[in-house]
């Protein structure tokens, strides 16, 4: 249960201004591929685009294609819903839905899309999601509380749960511990590998460490300037990306010595 | 100096003269007498009293600590007093149409007042009361009953119209040209007179169903232009500020854009919305001129809001006080307005409590 993505000449747009050029990426399944670069390059906006969220900001479009194991996501054909049904995401800031429980927030992805689901079934998929997402020890006693009244760490890990509860393929991560302490952060991160071995990981991180210990693969991207677009520089195997980079402008970024 | 040495505590150059805690109070307190004394010279009221007062306190107070405590304490003081005394004068028209509506209102809110209505009840029977020194007879129950039945259809039909426009302008509609339109619209809206409200449905029904077409229905289609704004204005406001990110997680959860705004767009926002829509029902509860050209005026019971003139309180207020039932002895009709103007301010304070009560109940729980 997991699918490759890749990405073929890819454009992205916020109205005119083009913000990511040309990106051409093969991203293996049950991997963790980590995207570093300074702010502004593009990573996040590139993330976005491979779930079709790109599109929920007026304006924004793609030109290029993103094959899920070979089918095209931006087939005119394609519902973006339904690719976001198998791509799941985990954002910057913790976001559980505060209207609902723990409980409710994990199986939101069932309840919103008025899927019926027995009681039996639910209470296995809710015990299942905390612990794939290291939180049922910390929740089991409180599954009807409000989720917004966990610590931000724990926030986070629940919208980890929500979004592996509608079991994806893909798990794509924006920045998911630049909110969280270094313990929340820790738990995080051993998290992302245990869920390597069933789905695909995309993280974006600003933390170079943090994409050394996680990534099997690493990809950088940079900017020319303001107003220019964001390109992918470089794409490897992390070892060799931190350790012998191809490109001058990686291996400044990577030893600190940029900008 | 060493660096372990201790300095030794000394007189602080830091503070300087600092007036006590009670010296406000001393100085109230003389201006009190102070007060008295020049209110009496000029010709004693309590007004004067307290209107010398308070300016021989503000000036003196001011001073004292001018001379205490310097220039900066002393504006700061001149300043909180100025603020306090603004909200006093805020408040005493408040506190005095309260006192002064239930001082008159209280002794006509009888069982008789709220159970009956005026069917029947003529100059004569006033009069008779009056003489025999009996209880005043007559009540408003068709008001209430007109109130209640009016703006319950008026809310029927604004809440739908108004949510869903709210939901088109916040959700669906960012940067378009309807929007600007609507928005703009809305705005006109909002300024129009209740009055002209009222002949805009009073024509509309006249067109409709012919000339003369007054019914409940008419007045709860008027109120309903009045309320459609307030309803659009609020509801949008709290629409806004549901964070985006709320929304990104549910579409990222593969939901549909409806699903996500009537799961968690709207519920999220739920408690302000019912504020919202208790408040705007506050605003035209109290509406006279839009009942009286749309629903006319009853003195019977009319449940029917599709047929038929209605009264509601405040047209039934305005009709006693104008046109006593009894033209040479207005009493009894003043106290029935007066009883009547005392229900519908305890009405809206009942919503108000209501919408506090709702907000709560919907808010979205943060405990622990």
């Amino acid at each position: 249960m997991s699918k490759r993505i890749d990405v073929k000449d890819l454009n992205v747009y916020y109205s005119k201004f083009l913000a990511v050029e040309d990106v051409n990426i093969n991203i293996e399944a049950r991997s963790v591929t980590a995207f570093i670069g300074p702010s502004g390059c593009g990573k996040s906006t590139f993330l976005r685009t491979l779930n079709r969220m790109h599109e929920v900001i007026p304006g924004a479009r793609v030109e290029g294609e993103v094959l899920l194991d070979g089918d095209n996501l931006y087939d005119s054909a394609v519902d973006p819903v339904s690719v976001r049904g198998q791509i799941g995401m985990v954002f910057q800031r913790p976001n559980p839905f505060p209207t609902m429980s723990i409980r409710d927030n994990v199986l939101a992805g069932v309840k919103l899309n008025n899927r019926r689901i027995s009681k039996s079934d639910a209470d296995s998929l809710v015990e299942k999601s905390l612990q794939g997402a290291n939180l049922w020890n910390e929740v089991k006693d409180r599954l009807g509380r409000p989720g917004s009244g966990l610590s931000g760490g724990q926030q986070q890990r629940l919208c980890i749960a929500r979004a592996i509860a509608v079991s994806p393929q893909v798990i794509l991560m924006d920045e998911p511990c630049s909110a969280l302490d270094p313990i929340s952060t820790l738990a995080i991160e051993d998290l992302i590998n245990e869920l390597k071995s069933e789905y695909t990981v995309v993280i974006v991180t600003h933390n170079m460490q943090q994409a050394a210990r996680v990534s099997d693969k690493t990809a950088f991207f940079n900017i020319a300037g303001t107003g220019k677009p964001g390109k992918l520089i470089e794409y490897g195997d992390t070892t060799t990306i931190f350790n012998k980079p191809a490109v001058q402008a990686t291996e400044d970024y990577v030893s600190g010595r940029f900008g | 100096m060493a660096a372990n040495q201790t300095l030794q505590r000394r007189q602080s150059h830091l503070t300087r003269g600092h007036l006590p805690s009670y010296a406000v109070w001393v100085v109230l307190a003389a201006s009190v007498v102070l007060g008295a004394a020049l209110a009496t010279l000029i010709g004693f009221s309590v007004v004067g009293w307290a209107v010398i007062t308070a300016i021989v306190f503000v000036i003196t107070a001011t001073i004292v600590t001018a001379v205490a405590e310097g220039e900066r304490k002393a504006k700061d003081r001149l300043v909180t007093f100025l603020v306090y005394g603004a909200f006093l004068i805020a408040l005493l028209p408040l506190v005095s149409v309260l006192w002064t509506v239930l001082e008159r209102g209280v002794p006509g809110l009888n069982y008789n007042f709220l159970f009956t209505s005026m069917n029947g009840v003529t100059g004569a029977v006033d009069n008779q009361a009056l003489e025999n020194g009996t209880p005043v007879l007559g009540g408003a129950y068709h008001a209430v009953v007109g109130t209640l039945q009016i703006t319950l259809w008026a809310t029927l039909i604004s809440v739908p119209i108004g949510l869903l426009t709210a939901v088109y302008l916040v959700e669906y509609g960012a940067g378009r040209g309807l929007t600007k339109a609507i928005t703009f619209f809305v705005d006109v809206m909002t300024g129009i007179p209740s009055i002209v409200a009222g002949l805009f449905a009073a024509a509309l029904f006249s067109l409709l169903f012919g000339p003369g077409t007054r019914t409940g229905f008419v007045a709860a289609v008027a109120l309903s232009v009045l309320m459609i704004p307030v309803v659009v204005r609020s509801t949008e406001e709290m629409l806004k500020i549901v964070p985006n990110e709320l929304r990104e997680a549910s579409y990222a959860l593969g939901v549909r854009k409806w699903r996500t705004i009537t799961k968690v767009v709207i519920p999220t926002a739920i408690s302000g919305i019912a504020s919202g829509v208790t408040l705007s029902i506050a605003r035209v509860i109290g509406e006279t001129a839009p009942i009286l050209v749309t629903a006319g005026f009853a003195s019977s019971i009319n449940m029917n809001v599709f047929s038929g003139w209605m009264s509601t309180l405040p047209t039934f207020i305005y009709y006693q006080i104008l046109t006593p039932t009894s033209p040479t002895s207005p009493d009894p009709s003043t106290q029935r307005a007066w009883a009547a103007a005392l229900l519908l301010i305890l009405m809206v304070m009942l919503l108000n409590l209501v919408a506090r009560f709702v907000a709560r109940m919907f808010a979205p729980k943060t405990s622990r």
